[in-house]
């Protein structure tokens, strides 16, 4: 069995590392490179940055924070927020970054998950869906960090995603981002059981037992967390040995 | 030596490979023609993407024939991820496409289910353990601890037709798939030894030290 991965997110706006709550009232951190680079050092699998304002200004600020990150962090990263264009990626890639990942410019024009794909490998291309839960016992594709909705099933759009050539799956959940009430277990299985690419569980761990339900429960093939790692609630090591400890396979 | 040419053929986040040479204290130069690549001291073959096109890049260039004539000039050579793969004969990604044949063998697609019959994911993305099967002395691996984990992300496979090639195999879905190959000085990882953490850093020193 594989290793699965646990991904430290980093929410940036502007300079600084910023968490809120189901995607809203943002809170500043500090410097995000600092803590990439202290997450690098407890070894942390990958790094996950997303420009959380990026999709309103219709611009990715995070260039210049990763092509000083990539001085000191080496293990893969990946970014996402107001990507739009095939320029926009290779900028990125130039940069530093080894993985994209595209919710708004997706959901407007599909198509772009194929040219992404096609020009740079799936491998680079990481679908970002922000799923909410609906009456049905279903999920909807949101936008624009939560705000907006797309009528789209979450289910549905990450089987289109896969098969416009999207190398991984970067599921969040809406209702449970920032609260630390564990995952939407339902949600990760669901969709990890649908597409045969990786699926990044994100939004709502608070405790390292939630790392195994995810991954046991969910069938979860990596793990994104952001709140407990930055307010220091848990360390990548207290994760990684509760993961093992509960025999899953992880790097230590 | 700390001379390193990586060679820059529009393919993939050569920056990164470039940091980590650099984090290695070793002199880092970007190249892309033949002429770089014939007097080239360390040579460096990245790549992430498909093969076809990785082939067409460096064919565009003309520099299928210096690769080859450097790798037999046995000058320390590393291809990374799609670079390993185009170290081989051919691959069957996207129709059948020609490499550079240093190393005899061919690049075949990730079987979709494992040994026992269950499917498994491809890609297969993530750190995983080296098991290593040879010597590895004055090889990019000497002090590399077995079992130590870096990480893979790829879809198809090289498979030498010598065994002896195989430094090092890494398991995916019960089935072996080659993780370093070696063919006297020239080196391919099928991982990034660039986004491998510590251990990565370790193999770019060792070589840098060949």
């Amino acid at each position: 069995m594989k290793n699965i991965r646990l991904i430290a997110r980093l929410d940036v706006k502007g300079a600084n590392l910023v968490k809120g709550i189901q995607l809203e009232g943002l809170r500043k951190i500090g410097d995000p490179n600092e803590f990439a680079k202290r997450y690098y050092e407890a070894e942390i699998d990958e790094l996950l940055y997303i420009d959380i304002v990026a999709s309103l200004y219709n611009r990715n600020n995070l260039s210049d924070i990763v092509l000083n990150c990539t001085r000191d962090v080496f293990v893969p990263i990946t970014v996402g927020g107001g990507i739009r264009t095939l320029d926009d990626v290779k900028q990125l890639l130039r940069c530093g970054a080894d993985k994209i990942a595209i919710n708004t410019a997706a959901i407007k024009k599909p198509e772009l998950i194929h040219e992404v794909a096609g020009k740079f490998g799936s491998q680079c291309m990481v679908l970002s869906i922000q799923a909410k839960k609906t009456a049905g016992g279903k999920w909807e594709a949101y936008y624009d960090n939560g705000r907006e909705k797309t009528g789209i099933d979450v289910l549905q759009w990450a089987k289109q995603g896969y098969e416009l050539g999207a190398g991984e799956i970067l599921l969040t959940s809406v209702d449970l981002e920032g609260t630390r009430k564990g995952f939407d277990l339902e949600l990760v299985k669901a969709v990890s059981d649908i597409v045969p690419i990786p699926v990044i569980a994100c939004g709502g761990m608070g405790e390292a037992a939630d790392f195994v339900k995810v991954v046991n429960a969910g069938h979860a093939d990596a793990v994104a967390a952001a709140s407990v790692l930055h307010y220091g609630h848990l360390t990548i090591n207290d994760i990684k040995e509760k993961a093992f400890l509960s025999g899953i396979n992880v790097r230590r | 030596m700390r001379k390193i040419s990586i060679i820059d053929y529009g393919i993939g986040n050569v920056l990164s490979v470039r940091r980590a040479f650099e984090k290695q204290k070793a002199d880092v130069e970007f190249i892309s023609d033949a002429d770089a690549v014939m007097r080239a001291e360390k040579l460096v073959l990245p790549g992430v993407g498909a093969f076809k096109d990785g082939m067409k890049e460096l064919e565009k260039r003309n520099l299928v024939f210096a690769i080859q004539e450097y790798c037999r000039s046995d000058r320390p050579f590393l291809g990374i991820c799609l670079g390993m793969q185009m170290m081989m004969d051919e691959s069957e990604e996207f129709g059948q496409s020609k490499g550079l044949g240093i190393i005899s063998g061919n690049v075949i697609r990730i079987e979709d289910t494992a040994i026992d019959g269950t499917y498994q994911k491809v890609p297969h993305v993530g750190w995983n353990a080296l098991v290593i099967n040879n010597i590895v002395e004055n090889t990019i691996l000497e002090g590399i601890p077995e079992y130590s984990g870096v990480y893979f992300v790829h879809s198809y496979k090289a498979v030498p037709k010598d065994e002896k090639y195989r430094l090092a195999d890494v398991y995916y879905g019960g089935r072996k798939i080659s993780a370093v190959l070696r063919k006297g000085n020239c080196f391919g990882t099928q991982f990034h030894p660039e986004k491998s953490g510590e251990i990565g850093l370790k193999m770019i020193c060792n070589f840098i030290n060949l």
